[in-house]
């Protein structure tokens, strides 16, 4: 019985062991790879860290689905946000003409753009789906630009590693990574089924980001800042929602 | 080895069911085909507060949002279950636990044979002591069921479900006829699964709990003669 015992001690260390040393392999390769998400650390790191590694690995340049015309759900469905500040609301009485949006930290010229800016440079349109974390969906058309040709424009440092987003609402804020960033659905939208965007929808600027959930779709864009490390920006855990308690990738 | 991946299961399986409510308590209400929200009729939903302002519910608060957490949960422990469930493949088909312990024996392997053991068990026959060691043939295809169909499933509707998975592989949700239907399904699936543990813990308690569950824990088959 001993004999068995201790052999099953010495496979079973080996296993240990080998575990453990594969586990510190995998930690150096993610942390070199740049495959460590900024919530990567505490009881839920390990989850969250597998999640964002594997999809960076399979799904980096895959598109999110994009639907028929037909499929555009009707009515779409605005979820709630907070009142509007006052800073809001004198931009929305004059039709929302003095928006800007500025582009600043790891980029050769930080530089602002007025609405007409944005919708001079190329267009893209696409139906896509908006999915909620909470778990309801809608599909609708999506009118604007594609970040990476607003990032073009102020010119990309090599060091780039997120881009952060601001809302106007105070504490609204997210980035991503430069795979979504430089993404062509990724996009600067400012009209939505032929429309201008309503307001309960984000109008007139939002980041539409259909690889990731509802929440990464930052509504009132103002402000975006390249950077190449995460900690400077709130608790440093990446986004305002990460900040709350929630996931920082959200592609799940 | 067997013992070992199911307690680990069993405890990621609490932690899903548990944020998995959570998640249902946020949106109350499934829905059938690729789209679902407030505006639109529900397929079926639960008369229970929700933790968002927005859902209908008729009751005049709303309960705290506690969807960060059980996200986070829900996806590590969803990991955990992948990886101890692959663990257990391997373990399974390397040591002929399931050619032996799970696929039906060969004499097992009929009609009669299967509506034998039903009867049995709906007129509550108390098995020989002998053949109570080892796993029927209604066992055995409950437990091919709940390893190969559901869990499959479950992890299945759960990728469905994510929008990175389905941009790469599109095939995943559209098979379901869209994403509401997999988020249908996978609530379905839980209580399926909810009915299996509540029979198989029902199960083990006619059996003798305590004598079974020590089994089930030590692999030690106290009162009987061949270990199993």
């Amino acid at each position: 019985m001993s004999e068995i015992s201790r052999r099953q001690l010495i496979t079973r260390g080996l296993a240990a062991a080998a575990g453990l040393s594969g586990l510190a392999v995998a930690d150096h390769i993610a942390d070199r790879y740049g495959l460590f998400p900024p919530d990567g650390g505490g009881v839920y790191g390990p989850g969250e860290t597998l999640t964002y590694a594997v999809h960076r690995i399979l799904t980096q340049h895959s598109f999110a689905r994009e639907f028929s015309r037909g499929q555009i759900s009707n009515p779409p469905f605005a979820n709630e946000t907070a009142p509007p500040t006052d800073a809001f609301k004198r931009f929305e009485a004059d039709g929302f003409r003095d928006w800007k949006l500025s582009v600043d930290g790891l980029v050769g010229r930080s530089t602002t753009l007025s609405m007409d800016d944005v919708k001079r440079l190329p267009a893209r349109s696409q139906i896509t789906q908006v999915v909620c974390e909470e778990g309801w969906s809608y599909v609708a058309e999506w009118i604007g630009t594609p970040l990476v040709e607003v990032l073009n424009i102020a010119g990309l440092l090599p060091q780039a590693r997120y881009v952060v987003y601001f809302s106007i609402e105070p504490d609204t804020w997210e980035s991503i990574d430069m795979a979504d960033a430089l993404h062509q659905q990724t996009l600067v939208t400012y009209a939505m089924n032929d429309a201008d965007l309503p307001v309960p929808f984000g109008g007139p600027l939002r980041l539409r980001v259909p690889r990731q959930l509802g929440y990464k779709s930052v509504k009132y864009l103002t402000r975006v800042t390249v950077t190449d490390n995460l900690k400077r920006f709130g608790k440093g855990l990446g986004s305002a929602s990460a900040d709350a308690g929630y996931a920082w990738y959200a592609g799940i | 080895m067997v013992r070992a991946t199911h307690w680990v299961t069993t405890l990621a399986c609490v932690a899903l069911l548990v944020s998995g409510v959570e998640l249902v308590i946020s949106h109350p209400r499934f829905y059938w085909g690729e789209n679902g929200n407030v505006l639109t009729p529900a397929l079926f939903s639960f008369p229970i507060p929700s933790s968002r302002a927005t859902v209908p519910t008729g009751y005049g608060y709303v309960l705290p949002d506690q969807n960060g957490w059980s996200r986070y949960l829900h996806f590590e422990a969803a990991w955990i279950l992948v990886l101890i469930g692959g663990l257990y493949l391997v373990f399974g088909l390397v040591s002929g636990h399931f050619r032996k312990g799970l696929f039906p024996r060969a004499a097992d392997r009929s009609w009669s044979a299967v509506s034998r053991s039903l009867r049995d068990h709906l007129r509550l026959t108390r098995p020989e002591e002998e053949e109570a060691w080892s796993y029927n043939v209604l066992q055995r295809l409950t437990y091919l069921g709940v390893v190969f169909v559901v869990f499959p499933l479950f992890i299945w509707t759960g990728l469905a479900m994510s929008p990175a998975v389905t941009a790469a592989m599109p095939t995943v949700v559209t098979v379901f006829g869209g994403r509401q239907s997999a988020r249908t399904l996978h609530f379905l699936l839980t209580l399926l699964l909810v009915l299996f543990v509540l029979i198989h813990v029902g199960m083990v308690w006619l059996a003798g709990f305590r004598r079974r569950v020590t089994a089930m824990i030590t692999g030690n088959a106290s009162g009987h003669r061949k270990s199993v």
